[in-house]
């Protein structure tokens, strides 16, 4: 349990030496702050609903960004051997890096939390949806984290391992909302599989434990594949 | 202290590490020598827990690398080829790190730094990121790395590869310093290098292991055969090979190209496997009224022992 204490504080401290922690916040709060106050004028509610609609698709490009270096990073430059030669098991190096990962994106959200200040000086704003929309927030975070650290597992390469990352998040944002292309039987259960209906149940301010277990899931079945992957390695 | 039974390595089809067997023994720096490709790497990196053998056992102490991998890696200290550190972290914070992870402790931990930044010279080094140091520099902070718990057994992999020659005997002189207490495993195709630092020498090559010995009796053991070396003065070239080829013992006598001038003649001769003919050589060449400019006994260095093994058939 220490060891993954120690992990998580030395991937965590990583993301802030390099200039690409900044430079991945800037554009994901670029991108929420002008997608979310181009139309919230519009629609003229103390509302943050826009802003939550829009996070898993962002997500899903973002997070990939952040998590591909994790595993491809460590084993191009060698030191993977160097850390997993140190009395470390590969479970506690991928927890360790997935809660770095987590807290990045936490990170991440913080500084929007000024939205929903912001608004609520404008006009009466309902902050359960909001609390919901956080913990959603993180909840699916914490999913395309786990998906990420998968895809970062299988390549050397940073750039594929973002791409199959996005690949893979894409797919789980926008599978329920093509839901007519697979046949009647198994609509259901695609349906299920999708973390947009999941989100946004949450994000409503309805925390269901059927979508907490879904993205408890999602982050149980990418980390043991990814412990798959890396115990093949050996 | 380290016993490894028919250990195997396959990648896919290729055979890395064919049934090797080997047992190290408390305080020995033992050097483990073979072309590129032999397999040393593949032998190292399993004996520390980054891969798993295909077949085979490692047991360190008391614990089996499969069902106790932790302790054993908690006592073992390993140094990778070409030191692949974290190059955006300070050293510093790298080395404390490390500290942390091997458990250490607080008041441990600085003791153990400065010890170590002592004895591997990093003291001007503490506040630079590990990417913009030296090959040297860089070795050393591996060095300090792999000795952070003060581990009983440290595995170095080519531990002086692309170093300048003031570096690499710095670094033997670490080598040499820690091995006499501890249990030191180093890789290196640098033969002198085997020479100079270890006690043990094992050589592999094609996975398997070609010979292994102390260094200096597998030096000795094939020494048989071996060659003597003299030049004359003033000694007709033709009654010198002549006087020689008769005495008893003697399988060849050559002349040596390029080593002849006017006067003085150069020799190499082969001996019997085993016979030491220096003093009847000595006699026979008193009794004449040659010169004896020159008379040494050429010793099979690790290097041509290596060729012979190693080379293809």
């Amino acid at each position: 349990m220490q060891q993954v204490l120690y992990i998580f504080r030395k991937e965590f401290k990583d993301y802030f030496i390099s200039p690409i922690a900044y430079f991945v916040i800037s554009i994901f709060l670029l991108i929420t702050g002008w997608f979310f106050f181009m139309s919230f004028f519009i629609y003229d509610q103390a509302v943050l609903r826009n802003f939550f609609q829009l996070l898993p698709l962002i997500f899903s490009f973002v997070i990939p960004a952040v998590t591909m270096r994790l595993f491809s990073e460590e084993m191009n430059v060698g030191s993977y051997e160097t850390l997993l030669t140190l009395p470390v098991t590969t479970r506690e190096i991928i927890i360790g890096k997935f809660l770095a990962g987590t807290a990045f994106i936490a990170a991440m959200l913080i500084p929007t939390l000024s939205y929903p200040v912001f608004i609520s000086f404008m006009g009466d704003l309902d902050w359960g949806p909001v609390f919901g929309g956080y913990i959603g927030a993180i909840c699916l975070g914490g999913a395309f984290c786990a998906v990420g650290l998968f895809a970062s597992s299988l390549t050397r390469n940073q750039i594929i391992a973002f791409i199959l990352g996005m690949i893979i998040c894409f797919f789980l944002t926008a599978v329920d909302k093509m839901l007519f292309f697979f046949p009647r039987e198994i609509v259901s259960l695609i349906s299920y599989l999708g973390a947009g209906t999941h989100f946004e149940n949450i994000a409503k301010g309805i925390v269901d434990t059927r979508d907490l277990i879904y993205f408890l899931s999602v982050v149980f079945v990418a980390l043991f594949a990814t412990g798959l992957v890396m115990e093949e390695k050996k | 202290m380290i016993h490894i039974e028919k250990l195997t390595k396959y990648y896919d089809d290729l055979c890395a590490v064919d049934h090797i067997d080997l047992t190290v023994n408390r305080g020995e720096i033992l050097g483990l020598l073979g072309p590129n490709g032999a397999g040393k790497t593949s032998t190292l990196r399993m004996l520390t827990g980054y891969f798993l053998p295909t077949s085979g056992t490692i047991r360190v102490k008391d614990f089996s690398i499969h069902q106790h991998p932790k302790q054993i890696k908690s006592i073992m200290g390993y140094l990778p080829e070409s030191a692949p550190l974290y190059h955006g972290m300070l050293v510093y914070d790298y080395l404390s790190y490390v500290a942390d992870i091997r458990g250490l402790g607080k008041a441990k931990k600085e003791e153990r730094l400065r010890k170590l930044v002592t004895l591997c010279g990093l003291g001007h080094i503490m506040h630079r990121t590990i990417h913009e140091l030296s090959k040297g520099l860089k070795q050393r902070v591996g060095l300090a790395h792999a000795m952070m718990s003060d581990p009983e057994i440290l595995v170095l992999d080519e531990p002086t590869s692309g170093l300048d020659p003031n570096q690499i005997v710095e670094i033997r002189d670490i080598i040499r310093e820690i091995g006499k207490e501890k249990t030191v495993i180093l890789s290196t195709h640098i033969l002198p290098e085997a020479e100079a630092t270890c006690d043990r020498v094992v050589i592999i090559n094609k996975g398997r292991i070609v010979a292994d010995g102390p260094t200096e009796t597998l030096k000795h053991s094939m020494d048989a055969g071996g060659h003597l070396f003299l030049s004359l003065k003033n000694a007709p070239q033709g009654e010198a090979i002549r006087l020689l080829s008769e005495i008893d013992g003697v399988r060849s006598v050559q002349t040596v190209e390029g080593a002849n001038s006017e006067n003085l003649t150069a020799l190499k001769m082969g001996c019997r496997g085993g016979m030491d003919l220096r003093e009847t050589i000595y006699n026979a060449i008193k009794q004449t009224d040659w010169a004896l400019m020159e008379f040494r006994q050429e010793t099979k260095s690790l290097e041509s022992i290596f060729q012979e093994l190693t080379k293809e058939n």
